[in-house]
């Protein structure tokens, strides 16, 4: 009987030698005579452990972490294709507390199928949504999404519904449904590893959009930096088209859905997503004034709906299992789950999808183990580089919008990096206005100068140069970044840089100046 | 290690010709001749403009504004070194000195010998694992300074890109 063996072609494993080993496996059983097939599957999440080579056996799957291209041999002596104990062995992923106390809604097929079967797909809970939403009148959809409560997940947080609705209500010979899949802030994969592991899931998503709004084309804008997850989803499409989910007719319905992939070019602005329009459009990537909105005027001056990965792969689930079972998770006005990212200074890092609500201490300390230093975590930062660090002692904080809000900080696209005690804040807040800098499209002033007399500042600070006129210099320039820049590029890299001075004063203080 | 064609304007015009009905086709264009030539040579631009009505200026725009379009060929590795916070906090900027002292380059610098070009990049999607890099189109997690060593030295016995000499 041919035995089934899962090697995950995420781009983490990959990095981390997965194609290696997919290729010792296969090499090995043919040489021993052992009837396999290898599956390239996509990651479970479990980041820290890849590459988690997974062995199908009649008792279910059995993983083995951390396989490295010259464990292959003993793996295979050592019976690993009966699922046999060995030193890697970390038994069924879905016994581990890591897996098991999650909420897995958007990523409930994650790391399980092969990420390019459509059968697979269908097989696991797949098109059940998009079938639903065939039956039913945009509206309806439009309705089931607002039920749900989503927000958007790329950091905004602003009901999807609505959106939604005023895209659908929107006059116009032709609209566009696009999906911003630029993920540039650092601590975050969550986009990534779905596009990767389950990108039908996306597609679904985004034609369920279509047919809600009235949008007959789709795009994708991805980041170049993940060559892998363009790989697979370009496959994605092509196997999507051939199998009628998408084309001018979606599953036999009158419905046309058209989709394409764009591919970035490294600019960090383009997850804004007016600048993510104009460089769709072909131009430098400016960022627009609004308004207009781009619900009404966007892509191509029509009527656009701009929502994040994370957004639009969430909807699938909502329309198969209806609005109130999503809305059942969570707390207060955010609703559902949120796709957590832990990764920077942590023992195990990964994805850890949840309902709303877990505090930073339990994401950190109960899933990630702590630092993978083992010295005290000292400063966290959530939600990108345009994000709060905030310290130890407020980790209790709730993931939640308004929490987080509460404590002059942001979720952003919910990603977590964790720092141990030898962070500089000094060094890091100076980094914030670099990479404001670095990355600022230049529309508006209060960024393209701010950040860059913001490094100046910071670094007369550190070298004990007139450190109090030079701190109320850093002050007055966020205050004027914060109310007068045009989107969050310049309008939030004053919040890492003001928590670093507010919890972290210490790192400020004149040094001994030689 | 990628082998790209020497500088050819009928190529390129295939190339342009092939995705000027894309709905905003600059980058897609742009994208597709440095694939091809390794950059995007200024010959170029003219011809772009011309098929997508927009000015030299404008075409010069966008090559300039985006990180990862290049006006010069790279050396034959491309290394890209992750600098954002998340690698940051996984000791990358202490690697990074090293790194950049043992090839004798500084950021966005090509090594004497044209082998390698060293750029930052804000964020692979590996932060779980950092500190990260991508050397050509191999990502990389767990970076050490001897692991990159040896990557490096891996690629030495591959044949050399075809560059245009300008």
């Amino acid at each position: 009987m041919t035995v089934t063996v899962f090697v995950p072609r995420d781009m983490m494993a990959v990095a981390l030698g997965a194609d290696q080993v997919a290729a010792s496996i296969g090499a090995d059983a043919e040489r021993r005579g052992a009837d396999i097939c290898i599956v390239r599957n996509g990651s479970r999440g479990l980041q820290w452990l890849e590459p988690l080579v997974e062995v199908a056996t009649p008792g279910g799957r059995i993983a083995y972490g951390n396989v490295a291209p010259s464990d292959v041999e003993g793996l295979l002596d050592s019976g690993f294709l009966e699922g046999r104990p060995h030193a890697l062995c970390v038994g069924r992923p879905q016994d581990m507390p890591y897996l098991a106390r999650q909420h897995r809604l958007t990523f409930e097929r994650c790391g399980i199928t092969d990420p390019l079967s459509m059968e697979a797909y269908r097989a696991n809970g797949g098109l059940a949504g998009l079938q639903r939403a065939l039956t039913m009148a945009p509206g309806a959809i439009v309705e089931a999404v607002k039920a749900s409560g989503l927000r958007g997940r790329g950091g905004a947080g602003f009901p999807a519904g609505i959106k939604w609705n005023t895209v659908g209500q929107a006059q116009a010979d032709r609209k566009y449904v696009i999906c911003n899949a630029d993920e540039g802030d650092s601590g975050t994969f969550a986009d990534r590893l779905l596009m990767e592991g389950d990108p039908f899931c996306l597609i679904e998503g985004m034609v369920i959009a279509g047919i809600a709004t009235g949008a007959t084309k789709g795009l994708v804008y991805l980041r170049s930096e993940y060559p892998v997850a363009a790989a697979i989803f370009s496959q994605a499409i092509a196997i999507a088209r051939r199998e009628g989910m998408i084309g001018a007719s979606v599953l036999g319905s009158p419905h046309a859905f058209e989709l394409e992939l764009r591919i970035g070019a490294g600019a960090y602005i383009c997850g804004e997503e007016t600048s993510m329009l104009e460089s769709l459009e072909g131009k430098r990537a400016i960022v627009r004034a609004k308004p207009p909105i781009p619900a009404l005027h966007g892509f191509m001056g029509r009527p656009t709906l701009v929502n994040n990965v994370m957004t639009l792969a969430a909807v699938p689930w909502i329309l198969a299992h209806g609005g109130q079972a999503y809305a059942d998770y969570g707390m207060g006005r955010s609703r559902g789950t949120l796709p957590i990212q832990l990764g920077g200074n942590i023992k195990r890092g990964g994805l850890i999808e949840y309902a709303f609500g877990i505090s930073l201490r339990e994401v950190i300390e109960d899933f990630g183990g702590g630092t993978a230093s083992g010295r005290p975590v000292r400063a966290v930062q959530v939600g990108g580089p345009l994000g709060a660090y905030l310290p130890a002692h407020m980790l209790d904080v709730p993931l939640d919008y308004e929490a987080l809000a509460g404590a002059q900080a942001m979720l952003g696209h919910g990603g977590i990096v964790v720092f141990d005690d030898s962070v500089d804040m000094a060094r890091q807040a100076r980094f914030a206005f670099e990479f404001c800098a670095v990355e600022s499209c230049g529309k508006c002033t209060p960024c393209r100068i701010g950040a860059t007399r913001g490094v100046e500042a910071i670094d007369k600070i550190v070298a004990g140069q007139q450190r109090e006129k030079n701190l109320a210099v850093v002050q007055d320039l966020c205050e004027l970044m914060t109310d007068g820049s045009l989107c969050a590029m310049g309008g939030l890299t004053p919040l890492p840089v003001q928590s670093a001075l507010r919890h972290f004063a210490g790192d400020f203080a004149e040094l001994a100046v030689a | 290690m990628a082998d790209y064609e020497d500088w050819d304007a009928g190529r390129a015009a295939d190339i342009i010709a092939g995705l000027v009905g894309l709905e905003g086709a600059t980058l897609p264009i742009l994208h597709a001749v440095q694939a091809t030539f390794g950059y995007v040579p200024r010959e170029v631009v003219p011809m772009v403009a011309e098929a997508l009505n927009m000015s030299r200026a404008e075409v010069h725009g966008c090559i300039t504004f985006y990180h990862d379009f290049r006006a010069e060929p790279a050396g034959r590795r491309v290394l890209k070194l992750c600098r954002a916070e998340a690698c940051q906090a996984a000791g990358a900027d202490a690697l990074h000195q090293q790194v950049l002292g043992e090839l004798g380059v500084s950021w966005h610098g090509t090594t004497a010998d044209g082998g390698v070009t060293v750029e930052p990049v804000f964020c692979l999607g590996l932060c779980a694992c950092g500190p990260s890099a991508m050397l050509d189109d191999a990502p990389m997690a767990r970076m050490t300074a001897a692991g990159l060593r040896a990557a490096l030295r891996a690629g030495d016995g591959a044949p050399m890109a075809a560059r245009v000499a300008i």
